[in-house]
């Protein structure tokens, strides 16, 4: 861990010292840390996983693994990546880090249950990693359990399936933790619509992240039952019904690509306003807006069911639904583009990466259109047309954010700037490496290559080659921009406390900040983004 | 910003009367099973657990005593929770 220089002032970082002090901290803004550390291993791991399943499809043919290898590596990616870095991610570490410095508090609401959550966390994580390699066997049935094979395979799904319960239950505890910090621990003045829209982002998702996921919990917990005392819930052998399954693991798992997204889209548009120095272009639709695909986001499941076998009345109703969702999306991309509209725009890392968030995450949602209506959806259901969909929106939109999240608040963090040059270019890697690896599946997709498949027909030779090299840049790209990063926690020039010229609460504290963030906690008489600072510019 | 503690003792009559209701709705559970309503039976026995978690949260867990706001998200929990079993319902219904 970060240990600045004996005459440093007093910091959070600082203040104590030795793995106990990190193990046992309930400080928010070191279990951001340890969120964060914890999800960038968890991360590298799949995303090396991800990589080796491209090599295997860089020529038709098994190459570097078997059938059954690939099907255990794609669920292990699935697993890892979903369930232990994207759904905790941003706001696991970025909220935690940030939001009561943001609200003008000293800590979370519940500074134990934070830290009790990260172990939860890392419990679930654990047993995630030991279902994949106890009694020699490996899960296979993909991230999203699917009965009936979930229910009759034998190769550690429950395990697999406890450990998605356990992770669900950190996901609970910190979406509690987040609603009532909120609610109780703002500063004096800042009312809701004072407050930023980075926290405003983070209450939206929270809960999310406190109603859906005890369904999915729930489910899981069916799956279990079914397969060890033989309750006919999914399994028509028993009675039950597959479909059911889907529902109920949809109705938490499409809420969950919110999680995912929403502390992101606050993320940009913390970003925007401080590049561009001038205030965010319609604060109010876009808390509305938030609040509108956390509730809306709710009632679209049934559009991953389509082929399913549901009633053709559902279909058009999650059709109709799906396209109202859109809408908000829209509106935020809308105001992003229009914060920018005739301001200062300085295009340093984080207005890099948030800029490639609105044009990545713009491909996933228009392509998401198509997957929205029953008549086209049909059409490239379970082809690489998903896949590509999907990581334009998880990778493009959550990863970018997080990347941008990362490279804005890290002077803040950690006291240091990392080399500008270095982050642009691994940037230049990391934006044509994703657009090289995932824009031929839209392709392949339309052309029929399913997904989940380790072979191809030789038709798909040349899609899938471009594929595997644009994966090798992107890799190039990610370790470039770690390697940034991590080489300057204590190498990098001293950051001051506000080098982009912010105004948000965080930004008018030390870099890093204090234990406790506030020596007198602030009160606030104006909105969150007036640029009339003579600090800034 | 809301800061705000005030306790409050339900009476042991009232406390009686809610466990009366409650228990005569448990009743009313089973009986219903013997009016033969076909697909609407789960609905209906759905919609009288509804009346009586609600008798729960109003009285058992204070929520009557409660800001409105807690009561609104409390409500709103429900309506939602409401809504996506109804939507699942949907499609068995049609199917």
């Amino acid at each position: 861990m970060n240990n600045p220089s004996p005459t440093a002032p007093l910091n959070y970082l600082n203040h104590k010292t030795g793995l106990w002090s990190w193990m046992t901290a309930t400080d928010h803004k070191r279990i951001g840390l340890l969120y964060l550390y914890s999800i960038t291993t968890f991360f590298l791991a799949a995303a090396v996983l991800g990589l080796l399943m491209k090599i295997e499809k860089v020529a038709p043919g098994e190459t570097i693994m078997t059938a059954q290898t690939y099907n255990a590596m794609f669920s292990l990616h699935g697993i890892i990546m979903i369930f232990i870095v994207v759904i905790p991610g941003l706001a696991a570490v970025f909220g935690n880090i940030c939001l009561p410095i943001m609200i003008g508090a000293k800590d979370v609401a519940f500074p134990k249950l934070n830290l009790f959550s990260y172990y939860v966390y890392i419990t679930g994580a654990i047993l995630g990693l030991y279902s994949q390699f106890a009694n020699g066997h490996s899960p296979d049935a993909g991230w999203t359990f699917y009965v009936p094979y979930s229910a009759e395979v034998n190769s550690n799904i429950i395990l697999a399936l406890m450990a998605a319960f356990t992770l669900g239950f950190a996901s609970i505890l910190t979406g509690l933790n987040f609603i009532v910090t909120i609610h109780r621990m703002r500063a004096p003045g800042m009312t809701w619509f004072r407050m930023p829209l980075f926290p405003w982002s983070l209450y939206a998702t929270a809960w999310i992240q406190l109603l859906a996921t005890p369904v999915v919990g729930i489910t899981l917990l069916m799956v279990v039952a079914e397969r060890t005392l033989h309750v006919g819930f999914f399994d028509p052998k028993l009675g039950g019904d597959p479909v059911l399954y889907q529902h109920l693991f949809w109705i938490y798992s499409h809420p969950a690509v919110y999680v995912m997204i929403l502390p992101a889209m606050g993320v940009v548009t913390e970003i925007f306003p401080t590049f561009s120095q001038k205030p965010v272009f319609g604060y109010l639709p876009i808390v509305f807006s938030s609040l509108a695909i956390a509730l809306v986001g709710y009632f679209v499941w049934g559009h991953h069911m389509y082929t399913s076998g549901m009633s053709i009345e559902s279909r058009w109703f999650f059709s109709f639904l799906t396209f109202i969702v859109a809408i908000p999306s829209a509106i935020k991309v809308f105001n992003w583009l229009s914060t920018m509209y005739g301001g200062s725009v300085d295009l340093k890392p984080p207005l890099l990466y948030a800029i490639s968030f609105i044009f990545l995450f713009t491909i996933g949602g228009f392509t998401g259109l198509i997957l929205g209506a029953v008549a086209t959806d049909v059409q490239v259901h379970n082809t690489d047309f998903v896949v590509a969909h999907f990581h334009y929106i998880i990778f493009g939109g959550m990863g970018f954010g997080f990347f941008a999240a990362m490279h804005y608040w890290y002077p803040k963090i950690y006291g240091r700037m990392y080399n500008i040059r270095w982050a642009n270019i691994a940037w230049g890697f990391l934006f044509t490496g994703f657009n090289f690896l995932y824009f031929p599946m839209f392709i392949m997709g339309i052309q029929g290559m399913p997904r989940r498949y380790y072979d191809y027909d030789p038709q798909f030779q040349m899609g899938q080659t471009i594929s595997t090299i644009g994966a090798v840049i992107l890799f190039i790209g990610l370790i470039g921009m770690i390697s940034n990063l991590v080489y300057h926690v204590r190498r990098g020039a001293i950051a001051p406390a506000n080098p982009w010229h912010g105004v948000t609460l965080e930004w008018q504290i030390p870099s890093p900040p204090p234990h406790e963030n506030f020596d007198d906690i602030p009160v606030i008489t104006r909105g969150p983004y007036v640029f009339d600072n003579p600090h800034t510019k | 910003m809301e800061n705000h503690e005030e306790s409050h003792v339900t009476s042991y009559a009232l406390n009686a009367k809610v466990l009366l209701v409650l228990l005569s709705l448990t009743v009313l559970t089973i009986l219903v099973i013997k009016l033969h309503l076909g697909a609407f039976t789960v609905a209906m026995a759905l919609f009288i657990a509804s009346i009586k978690t609600t008798i729960v949260l109003t009285y058992f867990m204070h929520l009557k005593f409660e800001k409105p706001i807690l009561r609104v998200m409390v409500g709103g929990i429900f309506a939602l929770f409401a809504i996506i079993i109804v939507i699942t319902f949907i499609d068995y219904y049609f199917r």
